[in-house]
């Protein structure tokens, strides 16, 4: 039997495994601390996090929807004082790559974020989070035009110390075109997809289900558009691709990188149950074993 | 702490309309549960991913009792459960109740809002006099008894007061020093209001929408009144802060 090797390296960041958890399904990793070692995931990416607190949307923020969910939280934050102070003090406790997401409402505070954030000891990279669709100002707005998101990615890529990943929206004609501003903008990695806008009506109350009427949608229902739009970036760009959308198993895991993906998120399923990710790592690993796979370079992006 | 476990179901009775109670066998759950603390319940469809939120009723050893109303595609799965079928349940969740009081109580419980004031009513060492809104059809009424002098008001008037709960204090003319409530919005908001004009202090149990349960997600905040130490803005955590909040801290 083949002795896996599970280890990959995003822009000179070496990952015991190529699994970490998908921005705001996970919070900083606290509540999840009470189940497993966080230690066992290949990195921690934490909820968005901008200069100052930010109170989010009105409730009801979520939706539960078939073989999904839809959710508009309005990135809801404490703030970098308080983030730096607690959370990133809590991570440091444990042996995974600790990865930040940085939200802002302009280009101003995405830099002033990721300026502070180069201080800062025990936080080894950045996720620029340019597509959340449930905030007006910034978030989306950076994250549908090539040439905004191609600005964005070098003012953050000018102050940035750690390694930058550019999170896109599927919320756009042509992903390949979003990738390649990001990576003409300088972006060590890209990460995709965030969640896909939709909408649910509660016909009992004759409006909407959730306060902010549309939310992002994620799930497994979302899985196929996911992998489509990996594999439609790894073909475009030279970047290594953190994958995501609906990934609930370790054979989920596999079809991301199959398409193309270095490493994988689980978000949603999450919820669904908080071991989800110690099952994907497991399953990679005996997948690996059984099909005599010694490194995941062997499979990335095998379909052609 | 919370736990996941697969708990067995010992028992499932229809003790009204759409209302079931079930009675599980858990290994650390039950014994871990304090009065207006819940549990998540998961549903074997995995095109229902998220868990639903169910309060805890009663407890005792290791087993758990829930009493739920079958309103959804979720709940509706729950109340076909049968003796012996293994259920997938993380919890306990939540803040409860302050068991310390030793003033006079009032225990309001409203519609679907009063399985969890059973386990408080049990718990609470105090003098208690319980208060049951319901719309027409009782239950649960009987066991209360147990632990208090139990009160009824109903909407449509077929038992005691017509009316909400607020209506039989007044027509009875009930007095305490701690209100605790669980129920609908409009009977927490009334609580609270009634809490403030008479200077009592109010203890109430929320609900939202979640999606984790514990306190990740950041769906399901209330409205706070001052900024919260966790969140740093004017909101709580219903999971996790909650869901019994103290009225005064909370804009609802």
């Amino acid at each position: 039997m083949a002795e896996a090797n599970m280890k990959i390296n995003i822009a000179g960041i070496e990952w015991k495994n190529p699994v970490t958890v998908a921005s705001g399904t996970f919070g900083s990793g606290m509540e999840f601390s009470q189940f497993f070692d966080l230690s066992k995931l290949g990195a921690i990416t934490t909820k968005g996090v901008a200069i100052t607190p930010w109170e989010g949307n009105p409730t009801p923020r979520m939706a539960e929807t078939r073989g999904g969910m839809l959710n508009a939280i309005g990135l809801q934050n404490p703030g970098l004082d308080t983030f730096i102070e607690r959370d990133v003090d809590f991570l440091k406790a444990y042996d995974t790559v600790k990865i930040v997401n940085v939200c802002g409402h302009s280009e101003e505070e995405y830099v002033e974020a990721v300026e502070r954030l180069a201080t800062v000891d025990d936080v080894d990279m950045l996720e620029i989070n340019i597509s959340c669709p449930n905030v007006k100002e910034g978030g989306i707005a950076f994250g549908t035009q090539p040439e905004a998101a191609r600005k964005i990615t070098e003012a953050v890529k000018k102050v940035a110390k750690q390694p930058v990943i550019m999170k896109l929206s599927p919320n756009v004609t042509s992903i390949a075109d979003m990738a390649r501003a990001c990576e003409a903008g300088g972006a060590d990695a890209l990460s995709l997809i965030n969640t896909i806008t939709g909408m649910k009506i509660d016909v009992n109350r004759r409006t909407f289900a959730i306060a902010n009427k549309t939310g992002g949608m994620s799930g497994p229902a979302v899985k196929p558009v996911a992998v489509r739009m990996v594999y439609e970036v790894a073909h475009a760009t030279s970047l290594p691709i953190i994958g995501m959308g609906g990934i609930a198993s370790a054979y989920d895991a596999l079809e991301f990188i199959m398409a193309g993906a270095t490493a994988v998120s689980v978000g949603t399923a999450n919820f669904n149950d908080p071991f989800t990710t110690l099952k994907v790592i497991d399953g990679i690993r005996q997948f690996m074993e059984e099909k005599g796979i010694k490194d995941l370079a062997e499979i990335r992006g095998c379909v052609g | 702490m919370a736990y996941r476990e697969t708990a067995t179901v010992i028992s499932k009775d229809k003790i009204a309309g759409d209302v079931y109670d079930i009675w599980f066998e858990t290994e650390k759950i039950a014994q871990e549960a304090v009065p207006g603390q819940f549990v998540l319940v998961y549903s074997k469809d995995k095109a229902r991913l998220l868990p639903r939120p169910i309060s805890v009723c009663l407890t005792e050893g290791n087993k758990l009792r829930l009493v739920f109303r079958a309103v959804g595609e979720g709940t509706k799965e729950f109340s076909e459960f049968e003796t012996g079928d293994k259920v997938e349940i993380q919890g306990p969740v939540g803040h409860g109740y302050d068991l310390s009081n030793k003033k006079k109580a009032l225990i309001f419980g409203g519609g679907i809002g009063i399985p969890p004031m059973l386990n408080l009513a049990k718990e609470l060492d105090c003098e208690k006099q319980i208060v049951l809104g319901y719309r027409d059809e009782l239950f649960l009424n009987e066991e209360f008894e147990k632990y208090g002098q139990v009160y009824i008001a109903t909407e449509d008037g077929s038992c005691g007061t017509k009316g909400n709960v607020l209506n039989a204090v007044d027509e009875l003319g009930l007095d305490a020093d701690v209100l605790y409530a669980c129920g609908p919005m409009p009977m927490l908001r009334a609580i609270k209001n009634y809490a403030i004009a008479h200077d009592k202090e109010a203890y109430i149990s929320l609900e939202e929408k979640m999606a984790c349960g514990m306190g990740a997600c950041l769906s399901c905040v209330c409205k706070s009144k001052e900024v919260d130490g966790h969140s740093k803005v004017k909101n709580k955590r219903v999971c996790t802060e909650g869901p019994v909040f103290d009225a005064r801290e909370v804009e609802i």
